[in-house]
């Protein structure tokens, strides 16, 4: 195994544990489609900060994704809370439009500049060792592998910092505005981390993959627990284990690595389904 | 602007996203209604496969087999959500965004097959992803007027069953009408709606095309018949405007112009509609 194969196991696999963390609460709390959502609406933010930095590898570009993100969500929940418009139907306007607005900003103004919507929504892991942190002409390593090592370090000491209030507002959030937990608080701090994750994780497997990163694990790992911390942790392990089969079988059959990690997910979670169907007692 | 008008690739172009206005629009009302505004973005994500599936299979560039293809896995997705929904603990939105990302993911493992055996062939596939209004021919219009055409007369032949069992699924079960099968006739009916826009709009814009006109027409009425008639304007308006806007100012693409255009309405609808919006319930109280 030469190092350029280590460094995209061990990207993949921080970008998976990554997801899993902020995912297993999106999905057990119904706001799984949140990250469907971000993931798309970060192209306008992108495209905004690049303007003013000037500078494709800038980790500006990185806190632009996420405010958008984060405005995302903010939009969608105003509408929400307006009456006006369920929750499916709120996201399904909200980042359609950010989306727009993100492309049509590149086509006016970005037209020569690599960064197009492709590159956003499909990603690719392959590429990801090459761009390399180099200070004083002495090689640090990827790029990527450095973002991803943060952004797990930020997503652990989230729920470490915030794992009761999390807990709480996962399970009864009525209860928690009423005992003053601020659960708005705490579910706009998860969102942001879920922002970052998700634009740290896109310019390695894409906008789209990202959502099977957050969503499928942690659906996997409700089949087979009912417990949160049971789940959270089998959420991370089989987002890892999708992202390593996924890239041996990206190699074997020559397909795109991201894609084949989507897939390994969701054959991961086939399995656990049909356990879960098929033995007497279910796999909980 | 008079210009506009004869100019022949502007009509195939207005053409085409005024018919994908009028068909996502009436059919967004139901997938409003029902609270599954975001499964036409599950859909059309889970073409992808299909799509890439039989141009492998027949090298074919014709959009009929194409978006045949594509139909199937659509189907297939769409029936894969209520079947994980129904026999474990996930809820509908996971059971959706997986179904969205996974068939998206195998989706691209394919296009890396294609694009291995064909360069030139590619981009046939990126229209489909993006989409790329200004690329329209005539026969493609013919195509998509033609299933939009299949689309009117059925909502207007299953009119009744569809209001009964979007409003009271339970009575139209007890009355003897197969709730599931309407569900289902549904599902196809949005699959046509996604194949009229893939080649417009793209994936991702789509889910506006459907839930936008929709969403803005449901601040106006409470009657479903009006509701769908505003839809499908609201949905031409945008469509309309969104072409203009594109061709008169240089290198806006259509797509993303029409879904502005659309949440533009969505926006003065929510604030400005009588009884519901946020400028009416402020005044009278």
């Amino acid at each position: 195994m030469n190092s350029i194969t280590l460094y995209i196991l061990l990207i993949a696999s921080l970008a998976a544990f990554a997801c899993a963390i902020p995912g297993t609460f999106l999905v057990l709390r119904g706001v799984s489609l949140m990250s469907d959502a971000i993931s798309h609406a970060i192209l306008p933010g992108i495209v905004l900060m690049f303007f003013l930095v000037h500078q494709l590898d800038s980790p500006l570009l990185i806190f632009g994704a996420a405010l958008a993100g984060v405005a995302t969500v903010v939009c969608t929940e105003m509408i929400i809370y307006t009456r006006c418009l369920r929750k499916d139907a709120a996201i399904g306007i909200v980042f359609p439009l950010f989306f727009s607005v993100g492309v049509i900003l590149i086509s006016q103004f970005a037209r020569n500049v690599h960064l197009d919507t492709d590159m956003v929504l499909l990603g690719e892991l392959a590429f990801a060792p090459f761009n390399c942190v180099i200070v004083d002409g002495v090689n640090y390593g990827p790029i990527a592998l450095w973002l991803m090592g943060v952004i797990v370090v930020l997503n652990l000491s989230f729920v470490f910092l915030f794992y009761k209030e999390l807990k709480l507002i996962t399970f009864d959030y009525e209860y928690a505005r009423v005992i003053g937990y601020r659960p708005l608080a705490v579910y706009y701090g998860l969102m942001f981390i879920a922002s970052i994750t998700t634009v740290g994780a896109f310019d390695a497997v894409g906008a789209i993959v990202v959502v099977a990163l957050m969503i499928t694990p942690a659906a996997t790992a409700r089949l087979v627990s009912a417990r949160l911390l049971p789940v959270l942790i089998m959420s991370c392990l089989t987002g890892v284990v999708s992202a390593l089969s996924g890239y041996a079988f990206a190699q074997w059959a020559d397909v795109s690595i991201a894609g084949a990690i989507a897939f390994m997910s969701g054959l991961l979670f086939s399995i656990a389904f049909l356990l879960d169907r098929t033995l007497p007692y279910g796999l909980k | 602007m008079s210009e506009l008008i004869t100019n022949f690739t502007f009509i195939t172009v207005l053409l085409g996203v005024s018919i994908l206005g009028i068909s996502s629009g009436i059919l967004g009302v139901f997938a409003l209604l029902r609270d599954q505004s975001l499964l036409g973005d599950a859909i059309s994500h889970a073409m992808l496969p299909g799509i890439a599936c039989a141009f492998l299979l027949t090298h074919s560039k014709n959009p009929l087999i194409l978006l045949g293809g594509g139909a199937i896995a659509g189907c297939i997705g769409a029936l894969l959500i209520p079947y994980i929904t129904r026999h474990t603990v996930i809820k509908k939105d996971a059971a959706l965004g997986m179904v969205l990302a996974v068939f998206f993911g195998i989706g691209l493992m394919l296009m890396t097959c294609i694009q291995k055996k064909s360069i030139a062939n590619q981009a046939i596939l990126n229209k489909f992803l993006f989409g790329d209004a200004s690329t329209l021919l005539r026969s493609d219009v013919y195509l998509m007027a033609g299933l939009a055409a299949i689309i009117l007369f059925l909502v207007w032949l299953f009119w009744k069953e569809l209001l009964l069992t979007t409003f009271d699924p339970l009575f139209a079960k007890t009355s003897g009408f197969n709730v599931q099968r309407i569900e289902q006739l549904l599902i196809g009916l949005l699959i046509c709606a996604i194949a009229i826009g893939l080649q417009t709009v793209g994936v991702v814009l789509m889910s506006s095309m459907i839930v936008a006109p929709a969403a803005a027409a449901r601040q106006w009425t409470s009657s479903l018949r009006l509701m769908a008639k505003l839809s499908a304007f609201f949905g031409v308006c945008a469509a309309v405007s969104g072409c203009i806007v594109s061709s008169l100012f240089n290198r806006i693409p259509t797509g993303p112009a029409v879904v502005i255009a659309l949440s533009i309405i969505v926006l003065f609808s929510l604030l400005g509609a009588p009884h519901r919006g946020i400028v009416w319930n402020r005044v009278r109280t």
